[in-house]
């Protein structure tokens, strides 16, 4: 059994991050799990994606043309996955840099306004966090307080002093779909 | 030690360091430059020998002088680059020298792009460089199979006295996978512990010479039957290969590294389709599996080569199964790597009996290809 997982968004907000932190808890958590970035000539602000896979044996293909789960941070990334995802996956999207609503009736949809929830908490970088809280309460593939540890081990250390605020990030996301799921 | 997350390049440097590294000479070259700038820091933390040489061709030639005193000495580079090493590989081989070069292949020919690809195949399991000779070559697929193969690149190297390659595509390099990492090794002190053909300064014995020159034929073809008993010793000993899910297989799919990893998915979703179709995955590809490839030869009924190359593999397949049961292909080429569904449509035509001994695989290949362009 394994989980696909895809970040895409623009160059700068995180997406690379948000996935070695779902690799760095997969492997915590004893799975075996493949981080692959797409590593083209790219700049900030250019397009930026990778793939997670998170499975209990020896991972083949580090990269699938249908994934189970993506995070669209922005239009491009949504235009571009949305259409990909298997039947019955799982789309999160930051509608704070999207503008229109997702298509597809045969996914879980799940829209959070990253941007404005990282914001209220302080910096609009927290917005990897808040998505990925919201993806993990649709998926659940690992538990949140696995990515809290994963944060606390593997957050570079002049980076430390902001792990409360991911921690209030990923919980705001996570929280955020259970009430819009109520 | 504990399971830690790393990327393939810096992976293998660190595997490299472990394995008793003392002197790396490179250049850097996407998507192989974070081995370069790992070692950059790491080296001289320890301190050994680091040089980002002025090109590819000062670094190989740096490593054939280095390699010469008898220490543990690596390259590292992409496609381009390894191509401007081919003379200074030649005279590594001529001269009868171990040393270690990583190549992290990228889509071309020429510059070509950054993306992943295997077309250096027949460069490196084939020789680019002039004259007889081989260099062992090992082909991860994973970051972990990467750490155990540099790691024991070095000894392979010494004991047969030749180049090993280890051999792999930029997803590798790029992707971050667990892996654990062996336990440092003392490096070598010289002159005391250098091998018996080392040149460390004569003083008090007889000299020692080292070259790739023989003007006299005889002297020459003697050097290049000692080569090739040697070499014959690795055919003999070496050969490294990984099967999944062969034993009740009726068909069998063929791929290294990165294309061997995207065919185990495929594989995995036909058997989950019923279909016996099993993964052969060299580790080795020079020396290349052909004995098990052979074997297998008699228990399928078809086999699918799947590489990122236009059938350069293809071809080695073809000669050791020798028309016994038709090879197909399934490859992608100029930094794309195929992905499952692809391969799985592939093993879906095997089974469907559309495999065929008439005319040559690569012509079928290029036709469903046409569908693409």
């Amino acid at each position: 059994m394994q989980t696909e997982i895809v970040i895409a968004g623009f160059g700068g907000q995180g997406v690379l991050f948000a996935g070695q932190l779902l690799a760095y808890a997969a492997m915590d958590s004893g799975m075996e799990t493949t981080w692959i970035p797409s590593y083209g000539p790219e700049m900030r602000g250019g397009t930026a994606n990778c793939t997670v896979i998170v499975a209990d044996e020896e991972i083949g293909a580090p990269v699938v043309r249908n994934p189970q789960a993506v995070i669209a941070m922005n239009r491009p990334s949504l235009d571009k996955y949305e259409p990909l995802i298997k039947p019955g996956g799982v789309l999160v999207v930051n509608s704070s840099m999207v503008d229109r609503t997702p298509e597809r009736d045969d996914i879980i949809v799940v829209t959070i306004p990253g941007n404005e929830i990282a914001e209220e908490l302080g910096s609009r970088r927290l917005t990897n966090m808040v998505l990925l809280g919201g993806l993990l309460k649709a998926l659940p593939v690992l538990p949140l307080e696995a990515i809290e540890k994963a944060l606390a081990e593997h957050l570079p250390e002049r980076h430390k002093k902001l792990l409360p605020q991911n921690y209030q990030a990923l919980r705001a996301g996570a929280n955020y779909e259970q009430e819009a799921f109520v | 030690m504990a399971r830690e997350l790393w990327k393939g390049n810096n992976a293998i440097a660190e595997a490299a360091v472990r394995a008793g590294l003392q002197a790396y000479f490179g250049y850097p070259i996407t998507p192989q430059t974070e081995l370069l700038e790992y070692l950059s820091w790491r080296m001289p933390e320890l301190g050994r020998a680091f040089v980002q040489a002025e090109s590819e061709l000062g670094a190989v030639n740096m490593v054939y002088g280095a390699a010469c005193t008898g220490a543990r000495v690596m390259s590292s580079s992409s496609s381009p680059g390894v191509s401007l090493m081919m003379e200074g590989l030649s005279y590594l081989a001529g001269t009868e020298l171990p040393a270690v070069l990583v190549d992290v292949m990228r889509g071309g020919p020429g510059l070509g792009n950054i993306a992943p690809a295997q077309g250096d195949y027949n460069q490196i399991v084939h020789g680019g460089g002039h004259g007889d000779y081989n260099m062992l070559v090992l082909a991860p697929s994973s970051v972990q199979e990467a750490v155990d193969l540099t790691y024991i690149s070095f000894d392979l190297a010494e004991k047969y006295r030749v180049v090993t390659v280890v051999l792999l595509d930029g997803s590798i390099g790029q992707m971050m996978e667990p892996a654990e990492m062996p336990e440092m090794r003392p490096v070598r002190r010289l002159p005391e512990e250098a091998p018996e053909w080392a040149v460390t300064g004569a003083m008090g014995r007889q000299r020692r010479v080292l070259s790739s020159i023989y003007l006299q034929p005889p002297e020459e073809e003697e050097a290049n039957l000692r080569i090739l008993k040697r070499w014959q010793q690795v055919i003999a000993n070496e050969v490294r290969c990984k099967t999944y899910y062969m034993e009740d297989a009726r068909f069998a799919v063929v791929g290294f590294g990165s294309a061997g990893r995207v065919a185990l998915s495929a594989v995995r979703a036909a058997r989950a389709e019923g279909i016996p179709v099993g993964l052969v995955r060299p580790i080795t590809l020079n020396p290349f599996p052909e004995k098990i490839l052979q074997q297998y030869a008699g228990q399928v009924e078809s086999m699918l080569v799947v590489e990122m190359s236009a059938g350069q593999m293809l071809e080695d397949v073809r000669r050791v199964v020798q028309g016994r049961v038709p090879v197909e292909l399934c490859a992608r080429l100029g930094g794309i790597m195929p992905l499952p569904d692809e391969v799985l449509d592939a093993i879906r035509s095997l089974a469907r009996g559309e495999a065929t001994l008439e005319g040559h695989p690569r012509d079928r290949w290029l036709q469903r290809m046409s569908l693409l362009y």
